[in-house]
């Protein structure tokens, strides 16, 4: 089934719909400007903080609350639309996600627009109320943003920019730093679906697939993590760009210590891998948005692999290897046949092959 | 995966590795001719499984790597031009010309752009009819179909805007040069599956019989190439040389007539320079007269560019393995996959690239590790 959007009942609220088009005055600070705030983002996103329009939004925190943690992250995706989620589902899933592999529990968002005058309301609207129903899911709230238009040329139909924070329960320390040799590194499902969804779908290099993104908001699934032993994850990090190669190479780079993974145990959907053999691609390199691979102490491995296939996110779930003392800062795969590679980190895009 | 997971089984590579250590009794050199075998060597770890009396020589057939600076340095300058939109397979991105590559052409403003398959820009030169449109037209016998397809759909489409940068290698006359190269080691050939499959085997006899070479038609999965080299170790220590198939669900003895016949009528042969190897007598293809208007080099001014090609570069002997990659003074130091003095430093099925990744592991565990 396309999850593609589907403008047909979709209604712009007057009187938005005097421009059918994204035009330089809605970033103006004027009137349109006040509109577009007014009529779209605010019952988008409704909440107390956000209403009150101020140039910051002013929250309290409950008591205890010591240790904040922050992130921001900036999104620019071609298309705009893809099969299982748009740019609006990343942006807030994406800084929800960050926050969440620190451990936080994500509570505020930003929301940054940077809008190339022309986009059509219709597709600007569409990615709001996904931003907001993407917020909801994720229990977040967002609390205050910003708009800017660029003239058409300038930008890809929309940039977004989110922040975010979140409050770090006591007892959790995890980081990319913190891998020890002999922790079992546990990935949350298939690898690869996201990036080849958008591929599956970029102009030029179209290709019928029913891939869908992984498009999700973790927190929800490292908070069933945590409740099993929150001392026993040393490691959280969501592979998106760069994929599971890069995510492994940076924690084996800042941990110093080496990680053993068997290529058997990784799950690719065969969708995907038939996409990735087709564009002479690795899936290990390519891009996830709803994935997470975490370290844990080997004794409690097994007990939060079961709290993972226990949550709709990690179902498949599965141990696809373990960190050692030997080659640190090294990534290495056991390969199908038995033989041993090592996967470096990826110097900048993959580059399709050419046989 | 239908027609792939069957030939990535870790027992049947075991066993077939098994079978080869038995038949094995001394040293031999055997060239994996296509850089797309290489990469499957790398990626899979096949080396680690074969006995250490076998040594695979990685050959010049990573296109990538073999195509000639002047035509690397004449994309560079077509790219930049500002009516131009370029179009290339992406692995070409980021080979070095003399002083830049595309990617760097790209962030300078030129239009650059990746694409699969050359008919999709033969559909950008349609859907932009006042830009110019040029694909980078390399490869071994594999591509060649499609590019010809491309100047053919073209050429029936009545397009002006299109041209086709060529830079065509072929196998059989690099096997030819490799043979007669003096300090030649290579005793067998694993045939480059998809190019057979192509032009068939018909080509090969010849060369089997005059140089006393076996050579066997191989695939890329782990366990065809495994096959290939079961079946070239049985004929070496048999003192046999013939032409073998070991790769019958993709190759025939005649190849794809219709292709063979398209190409023909699209090329034409002519001498071609490698890239770190030199001039190889008639071992290239350019387009025939009739499509002369469809040669980028026809179209553009671009002769007279001035080639400089790094001094401590040694891809040359790489590609002939006279060398192995980390044998080369500016490997690991001044050459790396992120600053490549060569093209063999680039592309994943380059040797030099290959070795770097997996030298590293290497040099902390000891060399052999994961056998």
């Amino acid at each position: 089934m396309s999850t593609l959007p589907d403008f047909t009942h979709w209604a712009c609220p007057l009187p938005l719909r005097d421009y059918p088009n994204v035009v330089i005055g809605h970033g103006g600070g004027g009137k349109l400007g006040a509109e577009l705030v007014e009529h779209l983002f605010v019952p988008a996103f409704r909440n107390d903080a956000l209403e009150n329009l101020g140039d910051s939004s002013v929250i309290e925190f409950a008591r205890g609350a010591s240790r904040l943690a922050l992130s921001t992250d900036s999104f620019v995706v071609r298309p705009l639309f893809f099969p299982g989620g748009s740019i609006g589902e990343l942006a807030v899933n994406g800084t929800v996600n960050d926050l969440a592999m620190s451990g936080a529990k994500p509570l505020y968002l930003t929301a940054g627009f940077i809008i190339e005058e022309g986009l059509p309301m219709q597709q600007l609207g569409e990615i709001v109320n996904r931003m907001a129903e993407a917020a909801r899911q994720a229990g977040v709230l967002i609390v205050t943003g910003d708009t800017k238009v660029v003239d058409k040329g300038h930008g890809d139909g929309v940039f977004i920019n989110t922040a975010g924070i979140g409050i770090v329960p006591d007892g959790i320390r995890i980081g990319p730093q913190f891998a020890q040799a002999g922790d079992a590194v546990i990935l949350s499902g298939t690898i690869g679906d996201h990036g080849m969804a958008v591929m599956s779908v970029r102009e030029g290099l179209a290709f019928d697939s029913l891939i869908q993104s992984d498009c999700a908001a973790l927190n929800n699934l490292v908070e069933a993590m945590l409740a099993v032993d929150p001392s026993a994850i040393h490691v959280l990090r969501d592979p998106t760009r760069g994929g599971l190669a890069s995510s492994l190479n940076e924690i084996a780079v800042r941990s110093q210590v080496g990680i053993d993974i068997d290529e058997r145990a990784l799950p690719v959907m065969p969708d995907v891998q038939s996409a990735c053999e087709l564009l002479g691609m690795d899936p290990i390199y390519v891009a996830n948005e709803g994935k997470l691979v975490a370290f844990v102490a080997k004794d409690s491995a097994e007990a939060v692999l079961a709290a993972m296939r226990a949550h709709p996110l990690g179902q498949q779930a599965a141990i696809i290897g373990k960190v050692t003392h030997q080659h640190a800062g090294m990534l290495v795969a056991r390969t199908a046949i038995g033989g041993s590679r090592v996967i470096p980190m990826q110097l900048g895009e993959q580059l399709p092959r050419i046989c | 995966m239908k027609y792939l997971n069957e030939f990535r089984d870790g027992e049947i590579a075991q066993r077939m590795a098994g079978e080869i250590r038995q038949l094995t009794t001394r040293p031999w050199a055997i060239m994996e001719v296509c850089g797309g075998q290489t990469h499957s060597i790398i990626r899979n770890g096949i080396d680690q499984l074969l006995p250490p009396e076998i040594e695979l020589i990685h050959g010049p057939g990573c296109p990538v790597c073999v195509t000639p600076l002047e035509l690397i340095d004449k994309a560079l300058a077509i790219a930049a031009l500002p009516d131009v939109i370029f179009c290339s397979f992406g692995d070409m991105l980021r080979v070095p010309g003399s002083e830049k590559d595309l990617f760097r052409i790209k962030s300078e403003g030129g239009d650059v752009r990746v694409v699969y398959s050359p008919l999709d820009s033969v559909n950008i030169a349609r859907e932009n009819p006042n830009r110019r449109v040029v694909f980078f037209g390399i490869g071994f016998e594999t591509t060649a179909p499609a590019n010809a397809m491309a100047v053919k759909w073209a050429h029936a489409q009545g397009l002006e805007n299109f041209s086709m940068l060529v830079s065509h290698v072929l196998v059989p006359p690099a096997i030819k040069a490799i043979m007669e190269s003096p300090g030649n080691r290579v005793q067998a050939f694993l045939a480059a599956g998809h190019v057979c499959s192509v032009m068939g085997l018909w080509q090969y006899p010849p060369l089997a019989e005059r140089y006393r070479t076996p050579i066997v038609a191989t695939g890329f999965e782990p366990l065809d190439v495994l096959e290939g080299i079961r079946r070239t170790v049985r004929q070496l220590e048999a003192g046999e040389a013939f032409v073998e198939n070991a790769y019958a669900r993709a190759v025939t003895f005649e190849g794809n007539k219709p292709a063979q016949a398209m190409l023909a009528e699209v090329f034409e042969t002519c001498d071609r320079v490698w890239r770190g190897i030199g001039v190889i007598p008639q071992s290239g293809w350019r387009l025939s007269a009739k499509y002369r208007n469809y040669d980028a080099e026809y179209c553009f001014d671009v002769s007279g560019i001035q080639t400089t090609e790094s001094p401590l570069c040694m891809s040359g002997a790489v590609l002939q393995g006279r060398i192995k990659p980390h044998q080369c003074p500016a490997f690991d130091k001044q050459c790396t996959p992120r600053n490549p003095l060569g093209a063999t430093m680039v592309s994943s099925e380059g040797a030099c690239a290959a070795y770097y990744n997996y030298g590293r592991f290497a040099n902390v565990e000891n060399p052999g590790v994961a056998t």
